[in-house]
């Protein structure tokens, strides 16, 4: 080692806060990243709101309903068509190996990330709240209900984020990420009881739902705002807030073991 | 100590079974790396000296970047051994890459951010950072401090990513074809700047494709071909230059005349007193080393 005589290397936490700042500034300076995470679920909030307002039973409005969907779309957005695009284009384009010859700590890298993701869905969940609560009647939630709104979303948000990361390694380059990750998010979007209401997919539809983090997260989001009477509608009658926690808690661990295996700082076929 | 570690060689590097340098900035020995059935470097040995600028140049595929980011620590050998400042590079940890500089022959990628800032991130990874308005002033991109990375030129890019490769102040600095969409003006620019991080005491492992940026530049060239290096010297000894014949051409009654000749001093005497004045466009050229080089890789392929 010739390493004596060097000053030490920057710390963990300070490199960390250099990354956020990377981080936050390559997302809010990029305008199609923005319009498309941020803008797309309030838009859907406002044209869904204005069209589709009525009453789907206990004098609750299908947009009340839909708010809990496009909480959780929001949030798949933030976390696993975000992290899958941009890391694949990050990787094509040379930033990931460009980072990997530094001696910046690997860990810095995904911590910067996951602060982005969470700033994200945070101004998206705030700005969906807002305009529901404002313009459309929106009920938000009070009391305990918070607390299940802040854990379905942070655990719904870590599935995402690791699912994200996971699935960048599966496009081919950062131009292909997108063409990938947007049907699959599209698709899970449409079968998870977003723009329809759950109970009214065919079976096997559900199904399928349930094989994915999306539907477990809009169910434990619709507990927060629907009444509990509503809760009747769902596959068992009830939230089922337990087997929530356990299906997200099992994408988590699923999405880690994905990463660990699957992350490279290089494009396929370059090593 | 091997034969190549003295500073006053100007020819020769290590051959097969020499033990592997461990102060030297760079120590190869037996290199083998295969892509499928493609060998892309086939038992390669070579020193690079502290403190020297060593350039290795040899045709697209011949096994430069292969050699070059498996000493950076991006790609897995199949076998030889490899010391990157006394350290394997499978290996390297963070006090390790500390001390290089990285400038990839695929660039730093696309940013948002403005190449003051990318640099200020980017010293932020070192111990002992350069300032990064010193080095924008370096490389010559202070009026573009304030631009995204995103909108410069590929000159202007090509750079920023020297820059970004100097900031941490390394030791050693990899350079990857690093002057690929230079104007002249602007590749002058770059040898002074390399001249002055030599000055500083930085080592250099240059890869290029110009011939006179590494006769330029260099101590030392190596030639790769088919993932070997076929040799190892100072450019202007490279492939015998300083012994080969001169080639001396002037006009006589009309037509242009060449003669090969070992003592051109006396050639051209003997010439000067054949005409009542000025021998008409008189010149004596010495093999270039683009001369030399393409004779070397010709022979090989």
């Amino acid at each position: 080692m010739t390493t004596t005589d060097q000053a030490a290397l920057p710390s963990l936490p300070q490199v960390f806060r250099s990354r956020i700042g990377v981080e936050l500034k390559e997302f809010f300076r990029q305008r199609e990243a923005v319009v498309f995470t941020v803008m797309l679920p309030v838009l859907l909030l406002v044209i869904f709101g204005a069209v589709l307002n009525y009453d789907i039973g206990f004098g609750v409005t299908f947009t009340q309903y839909f708010m809990a969907g496009i909480i959780a779309a929001g949030i798949l957005g933030a976390g696993l068509q975000n992290m899958a695009i941009s890391l694949a284009t990050e990787r094509s384009d040379g930033t990931l190996k460009s980072l990997a010859g530094t001696p910046m700590p690997k860990a810095a890298y995904f911590l910067g990330k996951v602060v982005q993701v969470l700033a994200v869905t945070a101004l998206i969940l705030a700005a969906l709240m807002l305009i529901g609560g404002l313009f459309y009647g929106v009920t938000l939630p009070s009391g305990s209900e918070w607390l299940t709104f802040a854990w379905v979303s942070l655990l719904g948000a870590a599935a995402c984020t690791l699912l994200g990361i996971a699935l960048s390694s599966l496009a081919r380059n950062g131009r292909s990420a997108s063409a990938t990750v947007t049907p699959i998010a599209l698709i899970l979007e449409f079968i998870s009881g977003v723009f329809f209401q759950f109970s009214s997919l065919p079976h096997w539809m559900q199904t399928v739902a349930s094989l994915f983090p999306l539907k477990w997260m809009a169910q434990g989001l619709r507990s927060v705002f629907l009444p509990d009477a509503l809760a009747a509608k769902e596959p068992a009658q009830s939230w089922e807030l337990g087997r929530v926690a356990l299906v997200l808690g099992i994408w988590i661990v699923i999405g880690l073991v994905l990463c660990v295996r699957t992350f490279r700082w290089q494009d396929r076929g370059t090593t | 100590m091997t034969r190549s570690s003295s500073a006053t060689e100007v020819r020769g590097g290590p051959v097969p079974g020499d033990p592997l340098d461990p102060d030297a900035a760079i120590s190869i020995r037996g290199l083998m790396k295969r892509y499928g059935d493609f060998v892309a470097v086939d038992g390669l040995d070579l020193d690079i000296r502290r403190g020297e600028i060593f350039a290795l140049l040899g045709p697209n595929g011949a096994g430069k970047t292969t050699t070059v980011e498996i000493c950076e620590g991006y790609r897995n050998r199949d076998a030889g051994d490899v010391l990157v400042l006394g350290q394997d590079p499978t290996h390297g940890k963070r006090a390790w890459k500390a001390q290089l500089g990285i400038v990839l022959q695929s660039g730093s990628g696309e940013s948002q951010l403005t190449t003051r800032e990318l640099l200020r991130a980017q010293a932020s990874y070192y111990a002992n950072p350069r300032d990064p308005d010193e080095v924008l002033e370096l490389v010559g991109l202070t009026e573009k401090a304030g631009v995204r990375g995103k909108t410069l030129s590929g000159g202007q890019r090509r750079r920023l990513d020297v820059a970004l490769g100097i900031v941490g102040r390394p030791t050693l600095l990899f350079l990857d074809e690093p002057t690929t969409g230079f104007d002249p003006e602007a590749r002058r620019q770059f040898w002074s700047l390399i001249r002055s991080l030599r000055e500083l005491g930085t080592t250099m492992l240059l890869t290029t494709h110009y011939l006179d940026e590494a006769e330029a530049l260099a101590d030392r060239v190596g030639v790769i071909t088919r993932g070997r290096l076929a040799e190892v010297a100072a450019p202007s000894v490279l492939g015998g230059r300083e012994t080969a014949p001169a080639v001396v051409s002037w006009i006589e009654d009309g037509v242009r005349r060449t003669a090969e000749t070992a003592t051109p001093t006396a050639f051209v005497r003997e010439l000067a007193a054949r005409f009542p004045g000025e021998v008409p466009d008189l010149a004596v050229a010495r093999p270039t080393l683009e001369d030399v080089y393409l004779r070397m890789i010709g022979e090989r392929s």
